[in-house]
């Protein structure tokens, strides 16, 4: 972040972070088959960062729980996100990030769908369609500086 | 010539012919070697320097600018080795002649700043010539024209002259320091920009006159910062962009002159995007402003504020963030420091002002992301001064008390909470220790009764928050009252007996800790005699039917116990809280209060807690002598009289569990007490358990005839178990201590362990043994001993049909390893056993185990608590001397014997120091690659472990059998155990860092490889996949690595 830019959102509100998943005896038991469900999901997409604050898309509430469905057996998976503020330019890059992240991180058995929780953003049909179209996903990851960002985003912060 | 000139007159003739032809060979015949002869020659008294001269006189003067170089450059040579035998008028004449030479043509100068860098060197430097060399090199020499080598010539003939001239530097006034700035103008080299800065910062330091030029030293300077230099690979000089940051700060932030040229400068290059910029900024502003006073200061504090203040809001990584804090706390002692005048403002409170005005509003906004800065800018402000600490406090701690109280939402008063514990501790490191009123006496009150209504909340991070709050509040001394703190141990007392929540009572323990060093007395007044009634209360007899009621009676103790330990610190409460737990330990053998078998195991461990921590170690030593450890000792011998009954029904003291805890108190104890009272504990505890003397065991009514060691009717082994005790007792003493009755107490132990069926016996009877040989002192009695025992050790062993094998192997790789600690010469016998064992059908497994014991640390015997004889890296020894034994045998092996030694040398190499792993692997690599494939899981996960700390460091060895190790890593992902997924997935994952050519071209087999974990039935195994997948997905990729 460049020190002469200004943010879009200067002094955004903060949420606390979940803490990490307790551990259960069922999952350290070597016969039990563990289902994929919507706290697993979470925590993938949670630590994404934002592409201008050193937060996460959690402490951001742009991820929520509550806004992640997963349905193991049908192999579906649908992510809702909200944008900090409704004209947030971001919002289609924060959409793709997830969507890579999700795409890297889950079986491809799964059918991903990532959209904006209705009616919080100005533009939420256009992002939306973006992000459902596969082709223009790729086309976009195509592009090496878009790809950089994603990147960014995706990486394990190291400070 | 001088004195000896008349001596030598003989050989003058020969001299001279030779010199001649030395002059020849070196100019002429250009030969280089022959400098190295002539200055030989001078220094040997064969001719001297003016001869020389005259022997060079023709070469001075040829008409060939060449040949005079090369004269002055044989004359240069030999002042360069003999510099120290010339006469002050010798160096004036050849100053003058070398400063008339700086005139001459441009192949001419090297030699001649070579010649007078030698001259620089003299103490026979005559008066006034250092001031004239240096006006004729200013004068006629443009330093930044001349080659790399003859500018630093020049810039040591600087050093040395203001080494050794300072006074005469000074006497040329502004004109040095203006003839430096030429010179230096425009330098490039590493190398020559060290010495350079050598010069300003002796400039700045020694107090020469800047005059007029203090700007163009600043400038000429200042123009390289922020350093950015990176070396070459395998620059062979060393200099690192560090050395030069360092040298150059000390050359910008050595005056206060510069201040009004540095403070814009790094106001400009705080706005740089480069982070090593701005940190170097930063850093750079922290220590010049040590020096500075505040009128250097008043006019750029409100740009500095500017550019702290976003640096610290805006922030990327944390490391400029603490060090835009640190030039703040800087910066605000800086003003703090300033004596006021009467006409001028204080520029502290209005600097604070300013900061107040851009942060505190920010702190009404407990959810909004800017509160953290900006409480982190005030409390940088806060630990600068005592000063500046009252304006800060008093400006925000008001409405931070206020906020709490009217807000309700428990995040929001967590993080006000927070926020201020934090301005607490900043509070106190500006505390002055003579200042008797603290700066927080004024809210006092109010910050109490916040604490003690966060104590009283029910959510827990609130209550944790408090805790560390109240401990912060604590520390600053003279605040709080003695009503006060009544009033905290009431309210942590509460917490210990209801709080169910692990996080929070582990707070609250620590809390009551950190109190209790600072009150004992009211702890020993309040908290003790009511945790002590509230343990042992029995529960009501219907709760005890209720499952839950009796687990959180069980938690409840649990933090009771674990509260008594914490408290006890002080010798004072020492003497309260043992009584306590003691009391603990009788009443569960009596079964007067029924405590189960854990609650006397925790008893034990704050028993032991105590005795690491307590801070007056005779007191309490002393308490543990006559009290803690005769009353331990008498109630397992009470308890083991009473013999073995089925459990529950016997004394909870006979359990293994119990008495493994007792242990650790008992050595813990022991090992720290003075040596008169060891010397009684040994040759009690010895005619205790070999002459049954139980003189002295309070409650003494013990029978007459107790025999400890003896083999017990029946296999009996409550009584034989108490071995473990005396093991405590006798291992753990200094070695200058004596045991009484070494001989036969040692070959009891050895009957014992050879004899016993009992696996606690035995073990902690070869483990006793092992203990008191170590500390034998060498000579031909332990010798003997050792090859004693081992005789009859191998006969056991030796004897397949021996009902003892496993005893027997049990007591000899203890004494091995006790052999392996003081690196006896017997240990060789010992570890060829063991090795031969490794093929052995029914001991193979277990020999191969045993490698990691010999390994491994314990805590209970054999270690540099216990003063056990420790010497440094046996484990590096151990691994050198046998490593290569392992691998023959592995190859001599059979085919189901094989895992054996694979498993001996994982267990071996997983214990090595990671620098000896990262040396000795390459030898080992192809062996711990076939250890990859071996079927046996447990093989498998040790080689994995052991490989996975070496992989974030990977020798080169390692990346030439990447192949190898990708191949093998890959199909352990298919093992049926999820450990050994997981653990060869972590192994993928620290291969994402090595040198991205190396990996990058195995990316595409490697992510195909990782997407059938993703689908694992494990969770665990999935997440490690996931996160080993998105490494390997950046790796190559942009803005990945």
């Amino acid at each position: 972040m460049s020190g002469g830019a200004r943010l879009e959102n200067a002094n955004p509100v903060i949420f606390q972070r979940s803490g990490e998943r307790l551990l259960t005896a069922s999952e350290e038991d070597e016969d039990v088959h563990d289902p994929i469900d919507d706290r697993e999901i979470f925590d993938l997409i949670r630590s994404i960062n934002d592409p201008e604050h050193p937060l996460s898309l959690e402490e951001l509430n742009v991820v929520e729980q509550i806004r992640v469905k997963v349905d193991d057996a049908g192999n579906t998976v649908g992510v809702e996100f909200t944008p900090t503020i409704p004209h947030c330019s971001m919002a289609t890059l924060i959409g793709l990030s997830i969507k890579v992240k999700l795409l890297r991180s889950l079986p491809d058995r799964f059918k991903i769908d990532v959209h904006i929780t209705p009616g919080t953003h100005a533009s939420e049909e256009a992002v939306n369609k973006q992000l459902a179209d596969k082709e223009r996903v790729a086309a976009a990851l195509e592009n090496s500086s878009l790809l950089e960002v994603v990147n960014q985003c995706l990486s394990t912060r190291t400070i | 010539m001088r004195g000896v000139g008349g001596v030598r007159g003989g050989t003058m003739a020969a001299d001279s012919t030779l010199l001649l032809s030395l002059v020849e060979e070196f100019v002429s015949g250009l030969q280089d070697s022959k400098a190295k002869d002539a200055a030989k020659g001078v220094k040997d008294g064969q001719f001297t320097v003016l001869q020389l001269v005259e022997a060079l006189g023709l070469s001075l003067t040829s008409s060939q600018a060449p040949t005079r170089a090369r004269g002055v450059q044989l004359l240069s040579e030999v002042l360069k080795e003999c510099y120290g035998e010339l006469t002050e008028r010798e160096v004036e004449v050849l100053i003058a002649f070398y400063e008339n030479r700086l005139k001459d043509h441009y192949v001419i100068t090297p030699p001649v700043l070579q010649g007078l860098r030698a001259l620089t060197r003299c103490t026979t430097l005559p008066p006034g010539s250092a001031v004239s060399m240096l006006r004729s090199l200013f004068q006629d020499v443009h330093v930044q024209s001349l080659m790399l080598a003859e500018r630093a010539c020049v810039y040591s003939m600087l050093i040395n002259l203001m080494e050794t001239r300072e006074a005469e530097l000074k006497g040329l006034g502004a004109d040095f320091v203006f003839g430096f700035v030429q010179s230096m103008d425009g330098e490039r080299d590493p190398r020559n920009l060290l010495l350079a800065f050598q010069i300003a910062k002796s400039i700045i330091h020694r107090g020469y006159d800047l005059g007029k030029f203090t700007e163009e030293l600043f400038e000429v300077t200042s123009c390289y910062f922020p350093i950015d230099f990176t070396p070459p690979p395998n620059d062979p000089h060393g200099i690192t962009k560090e050395e030069l940051i360092q040298e150059l700060r000390g050359v910008l932030t050595g005056t206060p002159k510069f201040a009004e040229f540095l403070l814009p400068l790094i106001i400009e290059k705080l706005d740089s995007d480069v982070p090593s910029a701005k940190l170097d900024s930063l850093q750079t502003l922290t220590a010049c402003v040590s020096q500075y006073e505040h009128k250097d200061l008043a006019e750029f504090l409100e740009g500095l504020w500017a550019s702290l203040r976003r640096e610290v809001f805006q922030t990327s990584s944390e490391n400029v963030e603490s060090a835009g804090l640190a030039a703040l706390t800087a910066l605000t002692s800086c003003l703090s420091r300033s004596v006021l005048n009467s006409d001028s403002e204080d520029s502290l409170s209005s600097f604070l002002d300013l900061i107040l005005k851009d942060c505190k509003h920010h702190l009404c906004e407990p959810d909004l992301k800017l509160v953290w800065p900006s409480a982190k800018l005030l409390q940088a402000t806060c630990c600068a001064s005592n000063r500046a600490s009252h304006i800060v406090t008093a400006a925000v701690m008001p409405s931070l008390i206020d906020q709490y109280n009217s807000r309700t939402q428990c995040s929001q008063r967590r993080t006000l909470l927070e926020v201020v514990q934090r301005f607490i501790q900043s509070v106190k490191s500006s505390q002055s220790s003579d200042s008797d009123e603290s700066v927080l006496s004024a809210f006092r009150e109010a910050l109490c009764s916040v604490m003690f209504s966060a104590l009283s909340e029910s959510d827990s991070s609130l209550q944790i928050t408090a805790t560390s709050a109240l401990t912060s509040l604590a520390q600053l001394t003279g605040l709080l009252l003695d009503s006060d703190i009544e009033l905290a141990i009431d309210h942590l007392t509460r917490l210990l007996l209801i709080e169910e929540d692990g996080r929070v009572s582990a707070a609250v323990v620590e809390c009551a800790g950190a109190l209790a060093e600072l009150h004992p007395a009211a702890f020993i007044a309040k908290l003790i005699p009511r945790l002590k009634h509230e343990m042992f209360c029995e529960p009501m007899a219907q709760d005890l039917t209720e499952p839950s009621k009796q687990h959180s009676h069980h938690a409840m103790r649990q933090r009771c116990l674990s509260a008594l330990a914490a408290v006890s610190k002080q010798s004072s409460v020492v003497q309260d809280s043992t009584p306590v737990l003691l009391e603990v330990l009788s009443s569960a053998h009596t079964g007067s209060v029924s405590f189960s078998v854990d609650e006397v195991v925790l008893a034990c461990h704050s028993l032991q807690r105590i005795a690491e921590q307590v801070e007056d170690e005779e007191e309490t030593g002393r308490c543990f002598h006559d009290v803690i450890i005769p009353r331990l000792l008498s109630l397992a011998l009470q308890a083991a009289l009473q013999g073995e009954g089925s459990p529950g029904v016997r004394s909870p003291l006979v359990e293994e569990a119990v008495l493994s805890a007792m242990v650790p108190v008992i050595s813990t104890s022991c090992s720290r007490l003075q040596p008169t009272m060891a010397a009684q504990t040994a040759s009690r505890a010895v005619s205790l358990f070999l002459d049954g003397d139980v003189s002295f065991l309070p409650d003494n009514s013990f029978p007459s005839h107790i025999q400890l060691l003896k083999k017990q009717q029946g296999d009996s082994w409550s009584q034989s178990q108490m071995v473990c005790l005396l093991m405590g007792c006798v291992c753990s003493l200094p070695r200058s201590v004596e045991v009484p009755q070494i001989d036969q107490l040692l070959s009891a132990l050895e009957e014992m362990s050879c004899t016993c069926s009992h696996q606690l016996s035995y073990t902690s009877a070869a483990k006793c043994f092992a203990g008191l040989v170590n500390k034998r002192p060498p000579g031909d009695s332990l010798d003997s001993l050792i090859q004693r025992t081992m005789k009859r050790v191998c006969s056991e062993l030796d004897s397949t049909s021996s009902s003892v094998r496993i005893q027997a192997f049990t007591l000899m790789i203890w004494v091995a390893k006790a052999l392996l600690l003081r690196y006896h010469p017997l240990f060789k016998t010992l570890t060829d056993k063991l090795f031969s064992l490794l093929d052995d059908t029914d001991l193979g497994p277990m020999a191969a185990d045993s490698f990691s014991l010999l390994m491994s640390d314990f805590t209970d015997v054999l270690n540099r608590s216990c003063h056990a004889d420790v010497r440094i890296m046996y484990r590096q020894r151990f691994f050198s001397e046998n490593s290569a034994k392992l691998v023959q045998g592995f190859n001599a092996a059979t085919q189901e014997k094989k895992s054996n030694y694979l498993k001996a040398l994982s267990n071996i190499v997983n214990k090595l120091p990671k620098q000896v792993q990262v040396t000795e692997l390459p030898a080992l690599l192809s062996l711990l690659l076939e250890a990859l494939t071996c079927p046996d899981q447990g093989v498998q996960l040790s080689t994995l472990s052991c490989l996975e700390p070496v992989l974030i460091n990977p020798p080169p060895a390692l990346i030439q059998q990447l192949e190898a190790l990708v191949n093998r890593l890959l199909a352990l992902l298919c093992s049926p155990a999820m450990n050994v997924r997981i653990v060869s997935l972590r192994c993928i994952h620290a291969l994402s860092s090595f040198p991205v050519h190396e990996v990058l071209p195995f990316r595409a087999r490697v992510l195909r490889a990782l997407a059938k974990p993703l689908d694992d039935k494990k969770r665990l195994v999935r997440s490690e996949a996931v996160q080993a997948r998105g490494e390997w997905f950046l790796l190559g990729s942009p803005g990945g690595r």
